[in-house]
């Protein structure tokens, strides 16, 4: 059984929702462009929207069931909601607004505060607090609720980068120090590449695309492409040591020379752009590019007029995408199931947005 | 020595009695009609909102005329309650009451229902994801932050109870002691032989009080603002 089951449909005028996905604890992430319905789905599970037919489950307790008429009300769901306005209520101090749900939760105010770090506001008026102090507060006040899913929708959209970056570490932690699933709502791609444990791809009211973000993004699918961004993540471990500042990463699909992103040692994600990613066929001497990893062709499909996409299998069950021009594959004689040498510049890591502590 | 004589006294104490009364007695049912308005779809609303707002567009006179023929002794509603309650409304302080609290109430609730939807319904559906019941969240959420709105209908509909003149002297007559209220007794001044200089100091005596009431509405108006947002 999955932390949440979802299988719902809905009508709103001329716009049909149609979505069934399952997930587990950790960080679903449910993405798509504007009008995808993703946040009808989010409005849905939290009992705001309600569907004409299906089933809503969240760690086994089901909170809607046309078939058999449950409609469990938003009260009783707990369900923690955060929105991209903290919507903290204006009237109330940080400490009361935590403490405004009187259900019983595991956690207390004070763990809470500690994991958010916001113990030294709690005498402050929502109106005095920066942007990030506010959401922060909102997930905590969430917490505090004792739910069985944490729903964020789009909670850093209104954020500018420095605050989004300072926020994600906390959703981190929350999915790493408490066995919570969290439903989380957003388009923007470092979000994802950063905090996805499954993605849900929504395109017009259906699920495109389900599962770990690697496969997700890797699918190779034509009817989802335009929906993901060029590229593959690969999960890799820094090592110590690093030489004329480069670090030695290793990853399933064997070891990586990058700059090192941060100084802790935990894994990362390493987003590899499609564009950055080069062929040879056999292991190249004589050039500057410090990453060279060996993989089989296992899909080549024709962009346009001049453009192909490659995704590559790698060893350790890994798969990167690769874009050349036709013309590059014809003179190398691409086809699938040839063993190639994908090269990779390790200057065109993102250091600040594409990294992401695992631990 | 006393500045008002006993007679403007009698109308000063009477005004204060009968706005206090009209607004206090009306502001629950303002709320509740208010909330209505702004926050529920059912059959009939436009009705209900064109009701409220009557006494705004028809003349104080026909407001004054239709309450005598409800709840004028005589009346559909008056007889009943004479005859069950032994009460008779009309004629009294009470009528003064009632006619300057329907006059009023169409501000009192304009003013309350555009502060609740001035409320975010969002912070609402946060605090029933919270487990807040919707009594807990009306208490918690939404009255607290339409406060602003509520101090400002109470101090409209209390100044429009001071001034109210056509409906009262149609309903409640001009009884003194019982409903000749300042604009009342202004009124019978004028038409008292010699009466100017009564009249005069009558309307310096409502103009006090009407400076004395904003004031007074616009400080607790910028101490509740405050109060619900934290700035300031």
């Amino acid at each position: 059984m999955s932390a949440i089951e979802i299988d719902i449909g809905l009508r709103r005028g001329s716009f049909s929702l149609s979505a069934a996905f399952s997930a587990d604890t950790g960080i679903t992430v449910l993405t798509g462009p504007s009008g995808s319905g993703k946040s009808t789905v989010a409005s849905a599970v939290a009992g705001l929207a309600r569907p004409e037919r299906g089933r809503i489950a969240v760690g086994g307790r089901t909170l809607f069931d046309a078939a058999n008429r449950i409609d469990v009300p938003v009260a009783t769901r707990r369900i923690g909601y955060v929105l991209q306005d903290a919507m903290l209520f204006p009237h109330l101090s940080v400490r009361r607004n935590l403490t405004y749900s009187r259900r019983e939760g595991d956690l207390t105010l004070e763990k809470v505060t500690e994991i958010l770090g916001v113990a030294h506001l709690l005498d402050r008026r929502p109106a005095g607090l920066s942007g990030g102090e506010r959401q922060r507060v909102a997930i905590g006040r969430a917490l505090l609720s004792g739910p069985s899913l944490l729903i964020m929708d789009e909670p850093l959209a209104n954020l500018d980068a420095a605050r989004r970056a300072e926020l994600m570490p906390f959703i981190e932690t929350l999915r790493d120090t408490l066995a919570l699933p969290i439903l989380y709502i957003t388009h923007s791609w470092p979000e994802i590449i950063r905090l996805a444990d499954t993605v849900v791809l929504m395109e017009q009211g259906k699920v495109r695309a389900t599962g770990p973000l690697q496969s997700v993004l890797t699918a190779g699918d034509d009817g989802v492409r335009h929906l993901l961004p060029d590229g593959s993540v690969i999960e890799a471990t820094p090592t110590a040591g690093d030489v004329d500042g480069l670090c030695r990463f290793e990853t399933p699909a064997g070891p990586m020379f990058l700059p090192r992103a941060s100084a802790s040692g935990g894994k990362v994600r390493l987003f590899i752009d499609a564009h950055d990613v080069a062929i040879a066929l056999e292991p190249p001497r004589g050039v500057s590019v410090q990453n060279v990893l060996s993989g089989t062709i296992d899909a080549m499909t024709v962009l346009d007029d001049s453009h192909l996409d490659l995704r590559l299998a790698l060893t350790g069950n890994q798969a990167i995408r690769a874009r050349i021009t036709r013309h590059a594959g014809a003179q190398l004689g691409l086809h699938e199931g040839m063993t190639v040498f994908a090269l990779i510049k390790s200057v065109s890591f993102d250091r600040r947005l594409q990294f992401r502590g695992i631990e | 020595m006393y500045p008002l004589t006993p007679f403007e006294t009698e109308a000063l104490l009477l005004s204060l009695k009968v706005a206090v009364a009209a607004v206090a007695c009306s502001l629950p049912i303002a709320i509740a009609v208010a909330w209505l308005l702004a926050r529920k779809e059912f059959p009939g609303k436009s009705v209900v909102n064109a009701l409220v707002h009557l006494p705004l567009v028809v003349p104080p006179v026909v407001i004054g005329y239709l309450l005598l023929v409800t709840l004028g002794r005589k009346g559909i509603v008056g007889a009943w309650l004479d005859e069950t309650f032994g009460i008779v409304i009309a004629f009294t302080w009470i009528a003064a009451a009632v006619a300057s609290g329907v006059m009023a109430f169409p501000l009192m609730v304009r003013a309350i229902r555009l502060s609740i939807e001035a409320v975010d319904t969002r912070l609402e559906f946060v605090a029933r994801t919270l487990g807040a019941s919707h009594v807990r969240v009306l208490l918690t959420v939404t009255l607290p932050l339409t406060l602003p709105g509520i101090v400002a209908g109470i101090a409209l509909a209390f100044a429009r109870c001071l001034g109210e003149f056509g409906a009262t002297i149609t309903f409640a007559s001009n009884i003194p002691g019982v409903s000749r209220t300042l604009p009342l007794a202004l009124y019978t001044a004028l038409n008292m032989p010699g009466g100017e200089a009564n009249a005069l100091r009558l309307v310096v005596l409502s103009l006090v009080l009407a400076f004395l009431a904003l004031g007074i509405s616009e400080l607790m108006a910028r101490r509740v603002t405050r109060m619900v947002t934290g700035i300031g």
